[in-house]
């Protein structure tokens, strides 16, 4: 590899060199958890570098075989704790699947609702350390704010900001609070003038843009065929949203943008993310439109008509233990970091037979010694936060 | 192409294989000595075109184990599982790395919490866990002094909670 004109690595000629190992983490702030990295080091350039999990791993999945169905909707908040509700969501929704329940329409628009909102924290998150990985320490307190406001909201939801076990099987815990709506209003009224302040800091500056326009480019072809999901595959000129392309819930009956990026480096994997929360406040500015129309149909609910029966089994369904028919399904939900797919199989009874989680960053993560090879090791660590990686999903 | 179509098209190709009959999703049983070609197929076959492994992972039966592969295209849209059953005492199988490299991390998980070798894997190293770590957590039978596992009878369990007043009446 030459690096200048006359300075040529590894040739006698040259400037001797020789490979070195760095050992990065597992307590780094860099690494957004506890994961560690063994990069093989020939001056600055990488040639190798290896992630090393496990180091939060709880065997979720062996805690799963051993509880009822309900009462295993607070461990999947400890998976992914960035985006909480979105894991529920899944693991909700596998459940009904195998169990052949439906939800309530109002349950279903919540859910989305809450998702939606669940999204756009975890993408202010990632803006925020995003901007502090590639030095910019600003964005980081300017989402932090915002995002404060989405957690204080779930927490009059539901009584906690990170952790929600909110999500039900057969629909929510509750409905929404009072004035609740009305405060998210105020929110949102707000949030729309500062996004466009902290879409103006990052993404065009210079300092930005050379730290990640052509850095870390993961091609069409290896995004596909490692598995990569969510924003990653996007970036990479992929048009896919599991929310359009293979529906569930309500989202057939909203409009919404899929953004898709060019080039698949760390720039586009940013605004890919950026462009989403867009969406996702416009799904859920519809989800509260949603609501307002089934509120005005709420009153003429009879007792004792076929929905009213419908919506009464529900509070047998979720306040008892479950028992569940034998079958077996995956269920995938467009979740913050990717494709989160919930592998279930019942053999009857109130326990899971078996549960797979399988998670985007999981998948995402793998790929990073792939794009990272020959590439700088002041990139690793722009690469590795565009990835945005939660290690509690990746370990569960 | 449909589940219908995706089933009538595989099973022309393949008249042998038998549906999982309990999976919600389109499962196919395959023999292990069948699993590659069959893998090889669905990646290679235009109207298959199969891209990506979505997940991969193991089942303990008590009396058998299973892999199972979900397998999914962008580009045609559709979805499939295999399901391949081994020996439990002695799980081997070959690997999908060289088809599907995303399969490489789900491979070394499902050796490190099942047990199940892969032949030919390019790194089958322990991933969640500790390289020195004795036994396969995630097979049946695997207790941990600090996992209380919730009683099978839910009888006696519902003593416990509230009577939830039945609104059907």
């Amino acid at each position: 590899m030459t690096l200048a004109p006359n300075i040529s690595l590894g040739k006698e000629e040259g400037l001797k060199t020789e490979e070195f190992v760095v050992n990065i983490g597992p307590q780094h702030p860099s690494t957004h958890g506890l994961l560690r990295l063994v990069a093989t080091l020939d001056g600055e350039i990488i040639k190798e570098v290896v992630p090393h999990i496990g180091y939060l791993h709880r065997s979720t999945e062996k805690i799963a075989e051993n509880r009822y169905y309900h009462s295993f909707v607070p461990y999947t908040d400890r998976t992914d704790y960035i985006s909480a509700m979105l894991m529920n969501w899944g693991y909700v929704m596998a459940v009904e699947k195998v169990a052949g329940i439906c939800n309530p329409m109002r349950a279903e628009v919540i859910r989305v609702l809450i998702g939606e909102l669940n999204r756009l924290a975890s993408h202010l998150l990632f803006y925020g350390t995003f901007g502090m990985d590639v030095g910019a320490f600003t964005p980081f307190l300017w989402a932090f704010r915002e995002r404060e406001n989405i957690l204080r909201l779930f927490e009059s939801l539901c009584g906690q900001r990170l952790t929600y076990n909110y999500y039900r099987i057969g629909g929510v815990s509750h409905d929404l609070p009072k004035d609740w709506v009305g405060n998210l209003q105020k929110w949102l009224a707000h949030f729309k003038q500062v996004y466009k302040e902290l879409y103006d800091i990052l993404t065009y500056n210079v300092i930005f843009l050379r730290r990640t326009k052509g850095v870390g480019i993961l091609s069409k072809e290896q995004a596909i065929a490692w598995g990569c999901t969510g924003p990653v595959l996007r970036a990479s000129g992929v048009d896919w949203d599991l929310r359009r392309d293979e529906t569930y819930s309500v989202y057939k009956e909203l409009k919404f943008e899929v953004p898709v990026g060019e080039n698949g480096d760390v720039w586009d994997r940013y605004w890919v993310r950026m462009q989403e929360m867009l969406q996702s406040i416009s799904l859920v500015e519809q989800c509260l439109a949603k609501l307002k129309e089934l509120d005005d149909k709420l009153p003429r609910l009879q007792r004792g008509s076929a929905e009213w029966k419908e919506n009464a089994m529900f509070v047998i369904r979720t306040q008892s233990v479950l028992q569940v028919e034998p079958g077996e399904a995956y269920v995938r939900i467009e979740a913050a970091r990717g494709e989160l797919g919930y592998y279930l199989v019942s053999k009857g009874g109130a326990k899971p037979w078996k549960l797979k989680i399988r998670s985007g960053a999981f998948c995402n993560l793998s790929v990073l010694p792939e794009i990272t090879r020959g590439k700088l090791i002041a990139d690793l660590i722009a690469i590795l936060a565009s990835l945005d990686i939660v290690l509690g999903e990746i370990d569960r | 192409m449909t589940q219908e179509e995706l089933q009538s098209y595989i099973l022309q190709k393949y008249p042998g294989f038998k549906l999982e009959p309990l999976a919600h999703d389109l499962t196919f049983l395959v023999p292990a000595e069948q699993y590659i070609p069959f893998c090889t197929f669905l990646k290679e076959d235009p109207s298959m075109a199969f891209q990506n492994v979505m997940s991969l992972t193991a089942t303990d039966y008590l009396d058998y184990m299973q892999v199972v592969v979900h397998i999914n295209s962008y580009s045609q849209k559709h979805r499939i599982a295999i399901k391949v059953t081994l020996d439990r005492e002695n799980p081997k199988i070959s690997t999908i790395t060289h088809l599907w490299p995303g399969a490489n991390w789900h491979e070394r998980e499902t050796y490190d919490l099942y047990g199940v070798l892969f032949d030919k894997h390019p790194d089958l190293r322990r991933i969640l866990l500790a390289d020195d770590w004795e036994g396969y957590p995630m097979r049946k039978g695997y207790t941990h002094w600090n996992l209380t596992p919730m009683p099978d009878d839910v009888t006696e369990v519902m003593k416990d909670y509230p009577t939830v007043p039945n609104p059907l009446g």
